[in-house]
C-alpha cells in the first residue's frame, strides 16, 4: 500500500489511449447475457419480501408474526430484534464514513418508522406470493405521529421531532433542545458588508428544488446465502462489493472474512448504490432458514425505501460593480436529509461557489432531517441544487448588467493560483479554457428562432482518488487479464484494459478485463466520485509497468543480457546493445512461452491510496422552445463543454457527459418527489415520475477541454460528476429568456409553466 | 512552518480559531500535533475532514509531505456519485 505517488509525467505518442475502441461488456448488454443482481438462481433457494411502513411518522408499538409464521412455504421471518442493536458510531465503508446505528435502522426500522415505506420486517418463502400473503400477514401496531417533509416546516421550531438525541452540530453553542437540524456549516472569507457596500447592482433569489430519485432502471436485487458454518456469500448489484462486504458485517455483527460479495452487472446507480438496503436483510433470513434467499425490489420500493437526493431552499445575494466585477456573495442552503442525518449540503456548500474569484463570500448550509427516504448519493451529490441557485442568479446579474453571461464568468472566474472559496488553491485547471470553448462553439452565436431561449450556467466538482487494488496477469499466448474490484458503471473496463494495453504495447483487443468478487482481490473503495478511471487505473498502470519491468528482466534472462540494455517498446524487448546487432525484437508473446524458464508467470498486483485527483469544470449551452399552449418545455439544442484532463476512451467521456445532462434536463423540467398529506408519494411509478426519454431530447454536443492532471500516468481528471451540475440552471437560464421571467421553483413543469403564461 | 486553515466543521475544537502555525514534516504528524494543542480534533480530522496541501486535497494519507512553507486547508471529506 503506498500513500505518495510520484508525480508522473504525460507520456506522449498515446496508440491506445484516447481511441474509441468497443466496449468489452457491449456484446453481453445488447444481448441480453449480462448477468444483473436479479438474473442469479440457486438450487432450493427462497424469495424474500418486506413489510413496509405505511405511515410517514410513527411508532411502532409491536409486530406480530404468528400468522405470517404459520403460512405453510414461509421459512424465515425477521424484524430488528434480529440484528444487533448497534450504539451511534461512524464507520469508513461507502465513499465517506457513515453512522451504523442509521444505517442499520434504515436497513430495518427498530422503534419508528421515519418514512412511508420504512422496513419493518421482512420473510423468507417458497414463492413470491406465499412470501407475499405472509407479509400482509404481519401485524403491526402503530402510533401514527404527524411527520414533517418540507425543509422549511422541519426546521421550525415546534415542527414534528424526528430523534430526541439529535442536536444541531456546528453552532456556536449547543442548543438546549433537540431538533430536525443535523448540521450548521459555514464557509467565509472577507468583509461580506463591505463587499455589498462597494456594490453597484444587487441580485438576490429564493429558489426551490424537490427531491429528485437517482432512476437507475435496473432496481436493487440481491441473492445472499448463509451456510451452517456462517459462511456468507452475496451475489448484488451495486457500486462497491467491498462496501457491501463491509456493511452487511457491521449490521449483523459478522467478521468481514466470512463475507464474500459476487458483484453483478449494475444498470446504473449514480450514486444511488453505495449504500445497503436488501443485502443485510436477505443475509439474516438466510441465515434463519438455512436457504439461499433471493429480494429484489419493485420500481415503487426504489422511489420509496431508497436515497433520492435532497429537495432544498437555495437562497443566493450577488452584489457587483457596473463592469461586471463581483464585490460580495451570500448563499444560504437548507438540504432535506431524509429520515437521517448527512444530506450533502457539505459538498453543496463547498462547490456553490467554486468557479469564482471571490475576496467576500458567506456561505451557510443546513442539513435537516424530514420523514422522508433517507437521502443518497446522486452525481456531484449536493453540487447541482447549489448550482441552480447561483447560476440562476448570475444570469440575472448578467442581464441586469447588460453583459454577455460567459464574458461575466470569465471576468470572475478562477483560474490556476486563486484560492477556491472552500479553501485550497488551484492548479491545472481548465475553466478559462472551457468558457472559451463554449463561447467559439457555433451553438453560442447561433440565432434563436422566435420564442427561443438561451441559457448558459457552469459547474464544478472536486474529484476524489482513493484506495484501488488492479493485478494483470499475461497470459500464456502473450494476451492479458486485468482484474480489479471495481464495478464497471461508466466504462471502466474499457479504460482499464486501455490504460494495461497502452504500458505493455499490445492491442486493446488482447486485454480482457474483468471485475473481481471481494475474495479474489485486494480491497477497493467502490465506483463513484469519478474516481474508477483516476485511482483504479492509476493502479493498472503501475501493475502493467511492474511487468513491463519484469519482462525486461526475462528477455535479458533469454538473450543473457542486462535488463538495463533492454527496452520495452511497441509490446516487445528490443536490445540496446550495439553490439547484438542481429537481435530482432522479442514480442510479449515469446515471452510468455517461455515464462517457465525465467521464473514462472507474469503478473502483478498494486494496491495504492490515489493522491492528485484533479478538479473538474463544465461550461453548459442550452437552447428551449416553450409551447404556450401546454406549457411545455423542449430542449431543441444543447452543448456541454468540459475539461476532462484526458478522454482515455473518448466515447465513454462523451456518453457520461450526455447521460449526465439527461438528467439533469429532467431534474430541471419534470422530475420530484410528490407527496400527500400523509406524507405517501404519490408518483412512485415511471408514468408519473418523469425522466426524459430519448424523444424528449435533442443530441447532445459535447466538447472535451483536455488540460492535462499531471498526477495521473495519462492526465486523466474525473468525469462523471461535473456534467449533472450545470443543467438545472442552463434550463433555467433558457427558460427566462423565451419567457422573460425568471422561474425559481424546480421542476419547471408544464403547469408551472403555464401559469407563468397565463400572468403575463 | 506550515499554515494551517480550519473549516468551520472543525473550529468547535479550537474555540473558534480558523487559521493556525503547524510545524510538522508530514499528514500524520500534522494530526498528531493538532490533537495536542486541541485534543479531539486530530481524531475528528481524520474520521470526517480531508486536508489539501498546497491546493492538492489527500484523504487518509499519512505519508504525504508538507513543506514549510505549505498551504494547508482543513476541509470536510468529499464522496460523490
Amino acid at each position: 500500500m503506498t500513500d505518495v505517488m510520484e508525480k508522473p509525467a504525460v507520456k506522449p505518442e498515446l496508440k491506445v489511449v484516447g481511441t474509441r475502441p468497443v466496449r468489452p461488456d457491449g456484446v453481453d448488454k445488447v444481448t441480453g447475457r449480462a448477468a444483473y443482481g436479479a438474473d442469479l438462481a440457486l438450487p432450493g433457494m427462497l424469495i424474500g419480501k418486506i413489510k413496509r411502513s405505511p405511515h410517514a411518522h410513527a411508532r411502532i408499538v409491536s409486530i406480530d408474526v404468528r400468522k405470517a409464521r404459520a403460512l405453510p412455504g414461509v421459512k424465515a421471518i425477521v424484524t430488528a430484534d434480529d440484528f444487533p442493536d448497534l450504539a451511534s458510531q461512524e464507520y469508513e465503508a461507502g465513499e465517506s464514513a457513515s453512522n451504523l446505528r442509521d444505517l442499520s435502522q434504515n436497513v430495518m426500522a427498530r422503534s419508528k418508522a421515519l418514512y412511508k415505506g420504512h422496513a419493518l420486517a421482512a420473510v423468507a418463502a417458497t414463492s413470491a406470493a406465499i412470501a407475499q400473503e405472509a407479509v400482509d400477514l404481519i401485524e403491526v401496531t402503530y402510533e401514527v405521529m404527524p411527520h414533517v417533509i418540507d425543509v422549511e416546516a422541519a426546521m421550525a421550531p415546534h415542527a414534528p421531532v424526528l430523534h430526541d438525541h439529535l442536536y444541531t452540530e456546528g453552532l456556536d453553542e449547543r442548543p438546549k433542545l433537540p431538533s430536525n437540524i443535523a448540521k450548521r456549516n459555514r464557509l467565509e472569507r472577507g468583509d461580506l458588508d463591505e463587499g455589498f457596500a462597494k456594490a453597484e447592482v444587487i441580485v438576490e433569489g429564493r429558489y426551490t428544488t424537490q427531491a429528485v430519485h437517482q432512476g437507475y432502471i435496473e432496481p436493487h436485487a440481491c441473492v445472499c446465502s448463509m451456510s451452517e458454518d456462517g459462511q456468507g456469500q452475496v451475489w448484488a448489484s451495486s457500486q462497491g462489493q467491498f462496501m457491501i462486504r463491509t456493511y452487511c458485517a457491521k449490521i449483523l455483527g459478522l467478521e468481514i472474512a466470512d463475507i464474500r460479495v459476487t458483484p453483478a452487472e449494475i444498470g446504473g446507480g449514480f450514486g444511488g448504490k453505495t449504500t445497503v438496503y436488501l443485502e443485510p436483510v436477505a443475509l439474516a433470513l438466510s441465515r434463519q432458514s438455512g436457504a439461499p434467499v433471493k429480494m429484489v425490489m419493485s420500481r415503487e420500493d426504489v422511489f420509496e425505501a431508497t436515497g433520492p437526493t435532497s429537495g432544498a431552499v437555495i437562497q443566493v445575494k450577488l452584489g457587483a460593480t457596473r463592469d461586471g466585477r463581483i464585490t460580495a456573495a451570500e448563499v444560504e442552503l437548507k438540504y432535506q436529509a431524509g429520515a437521517f442525518p448527512g444530506s450533502p449540503v457539505g459538498a453543496g456548500s463547498m462547490t456553490a461557489l467554486a468557479c469564482y474569484d471571490l475576496e467576500n463570500f458567506r456561505i451557510t448550509g443546513w442539513d435537516v432531517v424530514t420523514n422522508s427516504p433517507k437521502v443518497a448519493a446522486y452525481r456531484a451529490p449536493g453540487a447541482p441544487i447549489s448550482a441552480f441557485g447561483v447560476e440562476s442568479a448570475m444570469d440575472d446579474l448578467a442581464r441586469k448588467l447588460s453583459m454577455d453571461p460567459i464574458a461575466l464568468r470569465e471576468l470572475n472566474g478562477v483560474r490556476d493560483g486563486v484560492k477556491a472559496a472552500y479553501g485550497p488553491t488551484f492548479h491545472n485547471i481548465g475553466y478559462l479554457e472551457s468558457l472559451k470553448a463554449a463561447k467559439e462553439h457555433p451553438h453560442y452565436s447561433a440565432p434563436l428562432a422566435p420564442g427561443q431561449g438561451r441559457g448558459v450556467a457552469v459547474g464544478f466538482w472536486f474529484n476524489v482518488g482513493g484506495e484501488s487494488t488492479a493485478t494483470v496477469h499475461v497470459n500464456e499466448d502473450g494476451g492479458a487479464v486485468v482484474a480489479t474490484g471495481n464495478p464497471d458503471i461508466g466504462g471502466s473496463r474499457a479504460s482499464m484494459a486501455m490504460m494495461a494495453a497502452e504500458v505493455l504495447g499490445l492491442p486493446m483487443e488482447k486485454v480482457r478485463p474483468i471485475v473481481a468478487d471481494t475474495a479474489s482481490i485486494g480491497f477497493s473503495m467502490l465506483t463513484g466520485g469519478s474516481r474508477t478511471t483516476f485511482a483504479t487505473g492509476m493502479a493498472v498502470t503501475q501493475a502493467a509497468e511492474k511487468i513491463v519491468v519484469d519482462l525486461k528482466r526475462r528477455a535479458g534472462l533469454l538473450w543473457d543480457l542486462p535488463a538495463d540494455q533492454i527496452e520495452w517498446r511497441d509490446g516487445a524487448a528490443v536490445c540496446l546493445d550495439p553490439s547484438k546487432e542481429g537481435l530482432r525484437p522479442m514480442p510479449l508473446a515469446a515471452i510468455a512461452a517461455q515464462s517457465a524458464k525465467t521464473g514462472g508467470p507474469i503478473g502483478a498486483e498494486v494496491s495504492l491510496n490515489a493522491q492528485g485527483a484533479g478538479p473538474g469544470f463544465g461550461v453548459h449551452i442550452c437552447d428551449v422552445e416553450i409551447d404556450r399552449e401546454t406549457g411545455n418545455v423542449s430542449v431543441v439544442r444543447y452543448t456541454a463543454v468540459q475539461d476532462v484532463g484526458k478522454a482515455i476512451h473518448p466515447a465513454y467521456v462523451e456518453g457520461q457527459i450526455q447521460g449526465g445532462v439527461a438528467q439533469g434536463v429532467g431534474w430541471a423540467l419534470n422530475e420530484e418527489y410528490v407527496f400527500d398529506g400523509d406524507g405517501q408519494m404519490e408518483n412512485p411509478g415511471f408514468l408519473d415520475y418523469r425522466v426524459p426519454v430519448a424523444s424528449d431530447l435533442p443530441m447532445i454536443d459535447t466538447v472535451m477541454v483536455e488540460v492535462p492532471n499531471p498526477r495521473h500516468p495519462f492526465g486523466a481528471k474525473g468525469v462523471g460528476e461535473v456534467p449533472i451540475v450545470p443543467p438545472l440552471a442552463a434550463v433555467a437560464n433558457a427558460v427566462r429568456g423565451a419567457l422573460g421571467v425568471r422561474m425559481h421553483d424546480l421542476p419547471l413543469s408544464p403547469p408551472k409553466v403555464r401559469a407563468v403564461i397565463d400572468a403575463l | 512552518m506550515a499554515h494551517v486553515s480550519i473549516s468551520s466543521d472543525g473550529r468547535g475544537f479550537t474555540g473558534g480559531l480558523a487559521e493556525l502555525e503547524v510545524d510538522a514534516p508530514t499528514v500524520r504528524g500534522l494530526i498528531l500535533q493538532l490533537d495536542q494543542r486541541y485534543p479531539g480534533l486530530g481524531d475528528y480530522v481524520q474520521r470526517r475532514m480531508a486536508i489539501a496541501i498546497d491546493g492538492e486535497i489527500h484523504q487518509d494519507a499519512y505519508a504525504e509531505p508538507l513543506g514549510a512553507d505549505s498551504e494547508v486547508f482543513l476541509i470536510p471529506k468529499i464522496g460523490g456519485g
